[in-house]
């Protein structure tokens, strides 16, 4: 028969009513440019999902950041039937995160599923990122299928990396998978192989009903969706459900499956994946990983997993206009409802003036914030560097926690312990020496090294997240020409000898420059950000020392001299109108600069000074005569 | 390329002036300014409105100049009613490319349009390569009182950077000829450009005072976009001049002209005496009335400023036409009167009176006399009945800057 089931076929796998034995509940695991997306769509095609017309590239993301970059931030599950012989199935598909900020999110919809198809590109070979997934999902105990994707490449090398995956997952290089999802050739075959070697799921149909989290999207129309799998009994509609985690008690306004678009069902039972509504308008109060039970006939105990998303990075957030600053606390507002993890509070700075200290999982996750809070409400914002939290105990053995550099306690100091991370490394072995030089500047300590093949290699390595947050991963993509990558995850605490450096201009600290540093590279930083600093901010009226301190402790210096002339030599031919003219435009000018005691800082200055460039790069295109 | 106009309000083709153009008229002198858009050469650095093509036909041609000017004069006595012309400052371009009858003829226009004072100073800007002990004497017979050389340097390869063609060994000679001829006599001198020493611009310095003339001007270069210096400039040939040099040349400048006994009193001009000063000049930064004649020549009457048509072709037809030849104007009031009276104030010796500053700006003085750019005991009003606001040395180096703060 045709994989796609005919309506015999079908009327076994309608949802609420499948027998478990017919679903088959995978994801796929994949870097970001690996194709999964572009598979993803095949597949909708060749089940008949989607049909070829209405078929939108990459139909799963929906946010145009996501579709412009290639990734997927968040999840969503499609149901899709597949005919095997006469039997019919109903495969659902898990979309999961591809970066290392979402491994939390990663890890429950890993946790959805029985199987994942490792999809790895034929010309690439694994990266970091899916390797950590890849060890996610086999701690989960997934069934991994194994797929190597983009064969029409001419760059391809299926054999090579066949050989690499089967070292890594055991078992047959002949058992890996070809397809490529651009031309459909062997996706057939993989959802074959799916209803195959993919464990249907178990569960006790009569016990209380439990369903885990494994998303929950803002809508503006619908209010918050979630994303549940149940594992246990039954959900139904017009019922009253409780999250576990909060005791909050919602009634079922909808429930369905998504197959593209929602589809509303009697409900879902033992194994199927779906989605919720419950009227609710902020994802806060359906929590990834939580689980869902019924309120009349509740569940002893939550499953497993749960934990509430922490922030490991900290930034300020400034609207360059300063009147923009309730744009920005809406515009937080809006996001906060679509993402749990987005957390803020009002902060000021003098330098700064009002914004927010917003706290992320991550680089990538900050990245996107700002991005969308630019893009969908038209914000220019100022972004201090990123900075991690620290622990600081006191002489008297309170602690004190530390998410802005000047928060970070002034008297006397028992110590300071900062997070830490288990980095993980691959690539091209020619990139050993480089990145072990990067890693030791970055004070890491190396854990172990390992060769997936002649070419290519795992470092790992235990990191202080302080270095990572900066530009560690832009030195490493540097260093190894693009080719290696990286994947991290937070190992604890550690000791360390920190301090914080302070900038002064004029003898004032400028707060949005003060920065948590090892004591070994305070020197480092003072240096380059006074150097930094006398090339971007224009020479004043008067001398201006730019000072690096810790503490009373001047550690670098440098001196913007005074400008000598600034007047116009005549007006020609009694043209008062245009110098005046100009001097209107200059007072304008003197508007939009930040005063820091008398010193007038150009709001780039801040922006270049910030940005992670090295010194005299960003200020180059018009610099200043010496 | 000389700079844009600026933008303003639609000017009225008759060039009447609104009625409040009119009020105090008494508190304020007249001078008139006749711009002479013609040169032999053009050099590299200059940005001023001028032309080196004696052809541009009709009105516009040199020859037929003068009478063009003479009909702006004309349809300006129909507009400013008869008051006594205290100073009149011929300029261009180089005006001595006219003959001396056009100059002279221009002048008695002047003169019948609205009559002279009896002290009435007459200024030509003169090339020194373009003068005679007979030219000079005849301006001094057409009613000049004054010439002002474009001297610019006595170094013959900064002269040869500003593609300046006089002979720099004629400065003494002409300088007397103009004093034998009677007229006052002031040179103008131009620093910082590229390749210009310390020790050129001492020279050049000293040759100019070594004259024994009365009054000086020194100009900081400024390389204009559109100028030819710009694009030596953009091309890497000639650099860009420094700021921080110019500054130390101009201190250089104030203290060997101080010790030659010429005394600032504004920031670009030196003088022996009160009265060898160019009061003219002084009319634009005191804020008094003058008529510019000539094409993109600037007025100023009672806070009302315009400005002509830029093009002497342009200037020309509309003068035929019997049209005012002003492109555009503004009538200034508010913070902007208050800007224009603050920025043309500070250049002056004499200063601003404190009171007529706003009150915000008065707060900003102890912080300018803190930072020596201010003189402070002319703020406290030690050295006259009224306190006034008067830069320092520094500070006339600074003036657009303390303008800004003052004006907040």
């Amino acid at each position: 028969m045709s994989p796609i089931p005919g309506a015999a076929a079908s009327s076994r796998i309608h949802p609420a009513a499948t027998p478990p034995e017919l679903l088959r509940n995978f994801c796929i695991i994949a870097h970001i440019d690996h194709g999964k997306s572009t598979l993803a769509d095949r597949m909708l095609q060749l089940t008949g999902v989607v049909d070829a017309r209405a078929m939108r590239a990459q139909y799963l993301d929906r946010m145009d950041i996501e579709r412009e970059r290639g990734i997927t931030i968040k999840s969503q599950a499609v149901r899709m039937p597949w005919g095997v012989g006469e039997d019919a199935f109903a495969l659902n598909m898990i979309d999961t995160p591809g970066h290392v900020d979402f491994t939390y999110e990663v890890s429950r919809s890993l946790a959805a599923c029985e199987g994942a198809v490792l999809l790895v590109d034929a010309a690439q070979g694994i990266e970091a990122q899916t390797l950590a997934n890849l060890y996610l999902a086999l701690d989960n105990d997934l069934t991994i299928i194994p797929v190597l994707n983009k064969i029409d490449l001419p760059a391809a090398q299926p054999e090579k990396y066949a050989e690499e995956l089967a070292k890594l997952i055991g078992g047959d290089p002949e058992d890996c998978l070809r397809v490529s999802g651009k031309t459909g050739a062997g996706v057939t075959e993989l959802l074959d192989r799916i209803v195959e070697l993919v464990p249907p799921p178990t569960g006790d149909a009569d016990a209380p009903a439990r369903a885990m989290i494994f998303d929950s999207v803002y809508d503006t129309y619908r209010g918050v969706v979630t994303y549940v799998r149940v594992v246990d009994g039954n959900l139904n509609p017009r019922e009253k459900i409780v999250m576990m985690s909060t005791r909050a008690t919602h009634e079922l306004l909808e429930i369905g499956v998504i197959s593209p678009e929602p589809v509303p069902t009697k409900g879902l039972g033992v194994g199927e994946v779906g989605y919720l509504i419950t009227g609710v308008k902020d994802v806060r109060q359906s929590k990834v990983g939580d689980t869902v039970t019924n309120s009349s006939k509740p569940a002893a105990e939550a499953l497993g997993g749960y934990s509430d998303p922490k922030p490991m990075v900290f930034s300020g957030l400034y609207p360059i206009d300063g009147t923009d600053y309730p744009v920005l606390r809406d515009a937080l507002d809006k996001l906060k409802l679509n993402d749990a993890a987005l957390n803020y509070e009002p902060e000021t700075s003098v330098a700064l003036g009002f914004g927010f200290r917003v706290g992320f999982l991550g680089l990538l996750h900050l990245e996107i914030v700002r991005e969308r809070l630019e893009r969908e409400f038209d914000l220019d914002l100022i972004s201090t560097a990123p900075n991690v939290v620290y622990e600081v105990t006191l002489e008297d053995k309170s602690i004190v926690t530390v998410t802005n550099p000047s928060e970070f306690p002034s008297g006397k100091i028992g110590a300071v312990n900062e997070p830490m991370v288990k980095g993980t490394i691959l690539a091209p072995s020619e990139f050993i020496g480089a990145i072990m030089e990067l890693c030791q500047t970055k004070r890491g300590e190396l854990q172990g090294m390992d060769y997936l093949s002649e070419e290519r290699v795992e470092l790992r390595y235990v990191l202080p997240m302080a270095e990572i947050v900066f530009d560690f991963f832009d030195q490493l993509k540097s260093k190894t020409r693009g080719y290696a990558s990286l994947d991290y995850e937070r190992i604890g605490d550690q000791e360390a000898d920190l301090v914080k450096v302070d900038i002064l201009l004029q003898g004032e600290t400028v707060d949005a420059f003060s920065a948590i540093v090892h004591k070994d590279k305070a020197y480092a930083y003072g240096v380059m950000m006074t150097a930094k600093l006398k090339d971007l901010i224009p020479r004043q009226q008067f001398e201006v020392p730019i000072q690096a301190a810790i503490g009373a402790r001047i550690i670098a210096r440098e001196t913007i001299r005074a400008i000598r002339k600034d007047v116009l030599a005549k007006c020609y031919g009694g043209d008062i109108t245009r110098k005046r003219k100009l001097l209107e435009k200059q007072k304008e000018g003197k508007k939009r600069m930040k005063t820091i005691g008398r010193v007038d800082v150009p709001q780039e200055a801040f922006i270049a000074a910030l940005s992670s460039e090295p010194a005299g790069s960003a200020g180059g295109k018009d610099a200043k005569k010496k | 390329m000389s700079p844009a106009l600026p933008e303003g309000d639609a000017a009225p083709d008759d060039g009447r002036l609104p009625p409040s153009a009119f009020e105090g008229v008494s508190d304020r002198t007249f001078g008139v300014y006749l711009h002479v858009p013609f040169c032999t050469v053009r050099c590299g650095y200059c940005d001023f409105n001028t032309y080196t093509a004696t052809e541009l036909g009709g009105g516009a041609s040199q020859n037929a100049y003068a009478d063009t000017a003479l009909k702006e004069i004309a349809l300006a006595a129909q507009v400013l009613p008869p008051r006594a012309v205290q100073t009149v400052f011929v300029g261009g371009g180089t005006p001595t490319v006219l003959s001396v009858p056009d100059l002279s003829r221009m002048l008695a226009g002047v003169r019948d349009a609205w009559g002279f004072a009896d002290d009435i100073e007459v200024t030509t800007e003169a090339n020194p390569d373009s003068v005679t002990p007979q030219s000079l004497q005849a301006l001094a017979d057409a009613g000049f009182t004054r010439v002002s050389f474009g001297m610019q340097s006595a170094v013959p390869h900064v002269l040869a950077t500003l593609e300046r063609t006089h002979d720099p060994r004629r400065i003494p000679d002409v300088v007397r000829w103009a004093r034998d001829a009677g007229l006052a006599v002031s040179l103008d001198l131009i620093y910082g450009t590229p390749g210009e020493s310390v020790d050129d611009w001492r020279t050049s310095v000293e040759t100019a005072l070594d004259t024994g003339v009365d009054h000086v001007s020194a100009y900081a270069l400024v390389v204009e976009a559109g100028t030819r210096m710009a694009v030596q400039v953009r091309r890497g040939e000639l650099e860009l001049p420094d700021g921080d040099d110019q500054a130390t040349k101009y201190e250089l400048a104030d203290d060997l002209f101080e010790s030659a006994g010429l005394h600032w009193y504004e920031v670009s001009n030196w003088s022996r005496t009160p009265q060898t000063a160019c009061r003219h000049n002084l009319a634009y930064w005191r804020g008094d009335d003058w008529w510019g004649i000539g094409p993109g020549a600037h007025s100023h009457v009672g806070g009302v400023r315009w400005w002509n048509v830029k093009h002497p072709r342009a200037y020309a037809d509309r003068l035929d036409r019997g049209l005012s030849p002003a492109a555009g104007r503004e009538t200034v009031t508010g913070e902007s009167a208050v800007l224009e009276r603050l920025m043309l104030g500070v250049r002056l010796s004499t200063g601003l009176p404190l009171d007529v500053l706003p009150a915000g700006a008065r707060r900003g003085v102890a912080g300018l006399i803190a930072d020596g750019l201010v003189d402070g005991s002319a703020a406290l009003g030690r050295d006259a009945a009224v306190p006034r606001l008067v830069l320092t040395r520094r500070g006339r180096l600074l003036a657009d800057a303390v303008v800004r703060s003052l004006a907040g």
